[in-house]
């Protein structure tokens, strides 16, 4: 699959220009970034079941962290580090820019779970104080809609990429998280709670407004 | 048993409005027993209820709503707030955390005589005084549904604490706790921009979405006034040691602690509602302590003085 994506990015047009941030999200940057749209989506909202995040209405600033830190290792990940290398600063920019004003996708990113576990939204907006565990609600906002440039959103978002997070902190392999908070958060937790708060979060409602707040 | 607990009553009784511990062990943790010695017995720990024993029922509806003002203070408590400050935002997990002046701390304590007013508390009160201080607001009526509320979920929390014991994690841990070296502003500003900015901002105006507040003001025209017990360094101080970062609480140093206490104490915030006729005044009837800032010149402005900074 990355190798077609790889073709087609040779493929295209090799002018393409640095502040175009759609037409690199339709055709990679023509220097080995990929199509941004083909894991994250035409319309931003990622693909769940595989782990790709959603990006649409996240605020761009924490974008272009993201991307500049996959860039520089400060982030890993084996997918993100060659496509984020390959973007210039002002194709980054562009790029976080460019999706954190894009509409929230018209459904949410995974179905609602049939049975909402208990656990998940006990941790999600009661957290516990007995292991030094805020509600996750106290820093990404109620409902999990996110705040701000350091705490994103989690509502709607990929339940396979929130543990997949989780996981990396937990395991020391995600280290760009100020303050060292979410490390400390996620080796609090059990891989049940890991996947019960994924999944809460996962089924909350994006809010109604067309963009970030 | 009973000479040391008069003892501390009587300590106590001389107290300031915040909680304070003079028996208490100083350690920040939480203590999960009482350790016997042959002079002095250790403060008894307590562990408040679980949320899912409020009962059933028009007092459970009552301690549900004590418990919805105390985390949404200015939806539910809307007539009498002046900010958008929650009880929650100073007093963590819902008022339940040891070490950050939980209800099981207080409740027990009051009636109360409070240097703050000169003269006996009830628990009510007390928290009129929240109020009218710490959100800025008036004092709801100590017969209306807020107060009774609050003191529902207070009472509810604290059932099977001793009565008028001091309990170990009441209050801030402020007892014997001081600085290495006086509080510094420069040093306060360079540990609030490293380890506090990240969720005050760095105007210290907090966090908001959709006009709530996710991450409260620490100073500035939605913040605790100038009557506000946080506003005293060493309230703030051992506030902050005990349980910032968020998640993170003691991780600070103690010097950093106090830095930045004073970093947050030493900017504007509404005037205190007992305000005198002018700033000197105020600060000799109301504010006569090293751990007030009000009335002190500060990076040549005067605090108190209303001037924005």
């Amino acid at each position: 699959m990355l190798r077609i994506l790889g073709i087609l990015a040779l493929l295209s047009p090799l002018a393409v220009r640095a502040t175009d941030a759609a037409a690199i999200t339709r055709q990679g940057n023509g220097k080995g970034a990929a199509p941004c749209m083909a894991c994250h989506g035409v319309d931003g909202g990622g693909m769940a079941v595989n782990g790709y995040p959603r990006l649409a209405g996240l605020d761009a600033a924490y974008l272009r962290q993201q991307l500049d830190d996959f860039a520089s290792g400060a982030r890993a990940n084996p997918v993100m580090q060659p496509n984020a290398s390959a973007l210039s600063g002002d194709e980054r920019a562009a790029l976080a820019k460019y999706y954190s004003a894009l509409p929230l996708p018209a459904r949410p990113a995974a179905p609602p779970a049939a049975k909402p576990d208990a656990d998940g939204e006990r941790l999600a907006t009661r957290g516990d104080w007995s292991r030094a565990l805020p509600a996750c609600v106290q820093c990404h906002g109620p409902g999990g809609v996110g705040v701000g440039a350091n705490f994103p959103p989690l509502a709607g978002q990929s339940a396979a990429y929130i543990t997949s997070q989780l996981r990396a902190w937990q395991r020391g392999v995600r280290r760009n998280d100020p303050l060292q908070l979410m490390q400390h958060v996620a080796r609090q937790l059990s891989p049940q709670e890991i996947q019960a708060v994924a999944g809460w979060f996962a089924a909350q409602p994006l809010p109604a407004k067309g963009s970030a707040p | 048993m009973k000479h040391p607990a008069i003892a501390l009553l009587g300590t106590l009784a001389l107290a300031a409005c915040s909680q304070q511990a003079p028996e208490a062990p100083a350690a920040a943790g939480a203590p999960q027993a009482a350790q016997a010695a042959p002079k002095r017995a250790a403060a008894p720990a307590f562990t408040p209820p679980p949320e899912s024993a409020i009962p059933p029922g028009p007092l459970g509806d009552e301690i549900r709503l004590g418990r919805a003002i105390f985390t949404d203070t200015p939806e539910h408590a809307r007539d009498y707030v002046g900010n958008g400050l929650n009880c929650s935002n100073c007093h963590l997990d819902a008022g339940r955390l040891a070490n950050s002046a939980p209800l099981w701390g207080a409740w027990g304590m009051y009636p109360q005589y409070r240097k703050k007013n000169g003269r006996v508390n009830s628990f009510g009160e007390r928290l009129q005084g929240c109020f009218r201080y710490s959100m800025n607001g008036k004092a709801p009526p100590l017969d209306g549904d807020v107060i009774v509320a609050l003191e529902s979920y207070a009472w509810w929390m604290s059932r099977g604490a001793p009565n008028g014991v001091k309990l170990a994690g009441a209050g801030y841990p402020k007892q014997g706790f001081r600085p290495p070296q006086p509080p510094d502003y420069a040093r306060g500003a360079a540990v609030y921009a490293k380890n506090c900015a990240l969720c005050h901002g760095a105007d210290g105006q907090g966090q908001q979405v959709d006009g709530r507040n996710v991450f409260p003001p620490l100073w500035g025209p939605q913040s605790f006034n100038w009557g506000a017990g946080m506003h005293e360094l060493d309230n703030a101080a051992a506030f902050i040691k005990a349980n910032m970062p968020l998640s993170r609480g003691g991780t600070l140093s103690d010097q950093d602690a106090w830095d930045v206490a004073m970093y947050m104490d030493a900017h504007e915030r509404p005037q205190d509602p007992r305000y005198a006729g002018d700033v000197a005044a105020t600060r000799a009837k109301y504010h006569d302590t090293p751990m007030s800032l009000y009335g002190t010149t500060v990076n040549g402005h005067l605090l108190g003085s209303g001037a924005s900074k």
